[in-house]
């Protein structure tokens, strides 16, 4: 018999829709054990998250359908108890994180209280409740304990919050922490201190952490041992290190090979004379600058990266280039006329030059208007460039050049994938003629397969169209693999601009060394290594005080 | 410069009609609510021409004659009103007084109270400041003092019963359309055509308003019935229409006096009036349906068992 702490055998689920049944997972087996780290990778869609709402019971049924399989939690089968006796299991003995805290977080109680709450339930005293939540909020790293459980949720920033729920969900002393995309919606430096502290957190208690992601660097960081979904099924399983170095279904290859960040550094460009340049270009809210005096330049046929945390202002830039928020200050001499100090007659004309591509192109487009119609209104806004007769043929055209078919036209954009989805955007985009496309998080939302196929997408547009681009993300492989200059912003400030070899290879400011250092590998052997260094470093810091 | 553009130029409109009809026909009750507001609009074109002799000659011989009784002739099959006028006759004449009143006020005030809240919504400058007030102070002014104020200053007629219904309902159209304009101006795809240099009326209305407006013709449906029934509260007060001319509303109100001994008389115009409202409901509520791309689906699958599957 089985003396895993909790195996799932067999499970099935099937989603009763009104398109018919969606089998979501087919035939899931994983076990994990205790003091393991047990990650559950996988694309969106590919069901790695149903096993673990399965196991929390958070299925609805209908319309979801548990067909076959066991949840064996110290060897019995959840599926056959009854509500209250898995309540009690929920949260006391298998607790869950999730990816956005803000969501999960009572904003009408302070923290303090809800974190009590918990324990409350589960039968501790109140005073005791107490003093527990202190020690914990102490162990979980959030400053002053005692203040902060005063506080209310959103008073915290984001991977506060994160921490947070994590003592919520330690407050019971669970032997499996199920962790749904933790670190999905936060910062690199941040992930990399919540990776840090789950990790630590494991050890000290010796509990089971089930990490469903997405994210191959993720798994190099914390993971021992790593189940590969797709479509439903596991594809592949084994310890963290051999799935990566030795990867057995093409599926793991693809992926593996789709982590960006692995290519050759593209080489320095000769200086040329700036397509754009920017000066002293600055974003006030009342008080608060959003942008302090930014200065670059884009040459013609470049791709300028602009990395920075959230915060750090580099939506507010690409927003003031486009004249979406009115600069406070500062020019921006695109041709020879500054694009802050436009009639609207000229605005109208620049538009055409300067086009963008948003993070999300679900909410980009307009889910009313047909693929037709949605790229066909470059036309309908500038008639200049296309008589109606030929719109027909040109998003024909336009389609195919980012990969799409010409028939999608009387399509609307649900009923496209989420990259297929971008394309659409790519080719509304490129339907004007522009000179420059600012790809705001561009690919931040897609799944990494996705991710470089968009990437290889822009990069052959750029070769044949000679675009230039102004890339904004979070995720450095990415530009690593694809810009030519990097910018590095902080606070509303650039701290550090240069090519990606200078900043790659040897970054001057600490801030942009932060950065590199945060990033995850999709390497574990790399992670390890990374992960020695930064303790030994801790351990260096800490010896002379 | 044409502002829409066709899905597909070329697609016959025959074939558009006969899709739009199928889908209708895939909701069934959709497809009852049309056919019962398409009898009801018949009756008010051409019951009127027809029937208005019937319909105000009295016979006191059939006061309050009972339903169901076809021994008077089909007219009285429905009963009498309290001068032996048949019911039935006057429902349909009615039609025409009660269906021009409710649509032109609802059309009225929903067209200027969604226009002001475009205007309001959209608007950074003064106007969304003024705009919101204005609806303030309407709706603070108790409705039936206005119309009693307007009504008694002009002279009462049916297109100043219009009127009067229009402005109080002014407000409900405005303050939801603002509502929903600052949510809908804020998502990606209004800054996606503002990056492509489209001017403020294209992103009002090719944008902006097709979102909005499900919600604000739900809303209309359902005031149908309010204004209904309001009109008939301002015959009551003798301010609206006066008999001999009639309405729902007013022959509700008529048959007041009698609903302990004659019920047919309240009973039947207001059947009328809540069918009415119903099939409006269903009817917008398929029209949602319809309308957006997202959820049409519902319909084309009842239609064919094969089904169009999602792309992946």
């Amino acid at each position: 018999m089985a003396d895993h702490l909790l195996e799932v055998r067999n499970l099935s689920v099937t989603f009763h829709t009104a398109r018919g049944p969606v089998r979501a997972v087919r035939n899931v087996s994983w076990h994990l054990d205790r003091g393991e780290v047990l990650a559950i990778l996988g694309e969106s869609g590919s069901g790695k998250s149903v096993s673990a709402s399965a196991i929390m019971d958070l299925i609805d049924c209908p319309p979801g359908q548990i067909e076959s399989g066991e949840l064996l939690f110290e060897g019995r089968d959840l599926l056959k108890m009854g509500r209250e006796e898995r309540r009690n299991i929920n949260g006391k003995r298998i607790a869950m994180i999730f990816q956005d805290p803000l969501s999960h977080l009572n904003p009408v109680y302070t923290v303090g209280w809800q974190i009590e709450e918990t324990m409350v339930i589960h039968g501790t005293p109140r005073a005791q409740a107490r003093t527990e939540t202190l020690a914990l909020l102490e162990k979980v790293g959030i400053p002053n304990p005692a203040a902060s459980a005063a506080k209310y949720p959103h008073q915290f920033s984001g991977g506060q919050r994160q921490r947070l729920m994590i003592a919520m969900a330690l407050a019971l002393r669970p032997d499996i922490l199920i962790a749904d995309e933790p670190t999905t919606a936060l910062d690199v430096t941040v992930q990399a201190q919540i990776l840090d502290l789950l990790e630590k957190l494991q050890e000290e208690t010796g509990m089971g952490l089930l990490l469903i992601t997405h994210d191959l660097g993720v798994v190099a960081e914390v993971a021992d041992r790593v189940v590969v979904m797709n479509g439903g099924e596991i594809v592949e399983q084994g310890s963290a290190a051999a799935v990566y170095a030795n990867p057995q279904h093409p599926y793991t290859r693809r992926l593996i090979a789709a982590a960006p960040g692995k290519g050759e550094m593209p080489p320095d460009r000769p200086a040329a004379e700036p397509l754009l340049a920017v000066s002293g270009l600055t974003k006030q809210y009342g008080d608060f600058t959003a942008l302090a005096s930014a200065d670059f330049a884009l040459e013609e046929g470049e791709v300028v990266a602009i990395v920075g945390e959230s915060g750090s202002g580099k939506s507010t830039l690409a927003k003031c280039l486009l004249r979406l928020e009115e600069p406070s200050g500062g020019r921006a001499l695109y041709k020879g006329a500054d694009l802050f100090s436009l009639s609207p007659r000229d605005l109208y004309k620049m538009r055409r030059d300067i086009q963008m591509v948003f993070q999300d192109p679900t909410q980009s487009l307009n889910p009313r208007m047909s693929v037709h119609d949605l790229i066909a209104e470059a036309w309908v806004i500038h008639p200049e460039i296309l008589p109606r007769a030929q719109w027909k043929s040109r998003v024909a055209e336009l389609l195919q050049q980012v990969g799409l078919l010409p028939e999608h036209m009387h399509r609307y954009p649900h009923q496209f994938s989420g990259g297929q989805r971008q394309r659409i955007a790519i080719a509304r985009a490129l339907a004007l003629e522009p000179r420059i496309i600012i790809c705001d998080e561009a690919v931040s939302a897609l799944d990494v397969s996705i991710q470089a196929q968009v990437i290889e997408l822009l990069a052959d547009l750029r070769r044949r169209l000679g675009l230039s681009y102004i890339f904004i993300a979070h995720d450095l492989p990415v530009v690593r693999d694809f810009a030519d200059r990097v910018i590095v912003m902080q606070g509303g400030r650039i701290v550090e601009q240069g090519t990606v070899r200078q900043i790659f290879d040897a970054p001057r400011q600490a801030y942009t060394r932060n950065l590199l250092a945060a990033s995850l590998d999709p390497d574990p052997a790399i992670q390890a290594e990374r992960r020695a260094a930064r303790h030994a470093g801790k351990a260096a810091e800490k010896a002379p005080a | 410069m044409a502002d829409t553009t066709p899905t597909s130029a070329d697609a016959p409109e025959k074939g558009k009609l006969r899709a739009f009809l199928s889908m209708l026909w895939a909701d069934k009750p959709a497809t009852l609510a049309a056919i019962f507001l398409a009898i009801v609009v018949a009756c008010a074109l051409v019951g009127p021409m027809l029937l208005d002799a019937v319909a105000t000659k009295q016979n006191l011989r059939g006061r309050n004659a009972p339903p169901f009784d076809l021994s008077n002739g089909w007219l009285l099959f429905l009963g009498g009103d309290a001068l032996g006028r048949p019911l039935l006759a006057r429902i349909i004449v009615a039609a025409r007084n009660t269906m021009a009143i409710a649509a032109g006020a609802v059309l009225a005030s929903m067209v200027v109270g969604a226009a002001l809240g475009l205007v309001a919504g959209y608007s950074r400058g003064r106007w969304a400041q003024i705009i919101p007030r204005l609806a303030d102070v309407i709706m603070s002014f108790p409705s039936l003092l206005l119309a009693v104020i307007v009504l008694y200053m002009l002279e009462p007629s049916a297109a100043n019963i219009v009127l009067v219904l229009a402005i109080t309902r002014i407000p409900v159209y405005l303050r939801t359309t603002r509502a929903e304009v600052l949510e809908i101006r804020e998502r990606m795809f209004v800054q996606a055509a503002q990056v492509m240099g489209a001017s403020d009326a294209r992103i009002i209305f090719r944008h902006i308003l097709p979102v909005a407006l499900p919600t604000i013709l739900t809303i209309a449906t359902l005031d149908f019935a309010f204004v209904m029934l309001a009109e008939s509260s301002l015959s009551f007060l003798g301010i609206g229409i006066q008999p001999p001319e009639i309405t729902w509303g007013l022959m509700v109100s008529q048959g007041r006096q009698y609903l302990t001994n004659a019920w047919w008389l309240s009973f039947w115009p207001g059947l009328a009036i809540i069918l009415t409202t119903l099939s409006l409901n269903l009817l917008s509520n398929w029209l949602r349906v319809a309308l957006d791309p997202q959820q049409r689906w519902r319909l084309e699958i009842a239609r064919s068992a094969k089904g169009d599957r999602k792309n992946g």
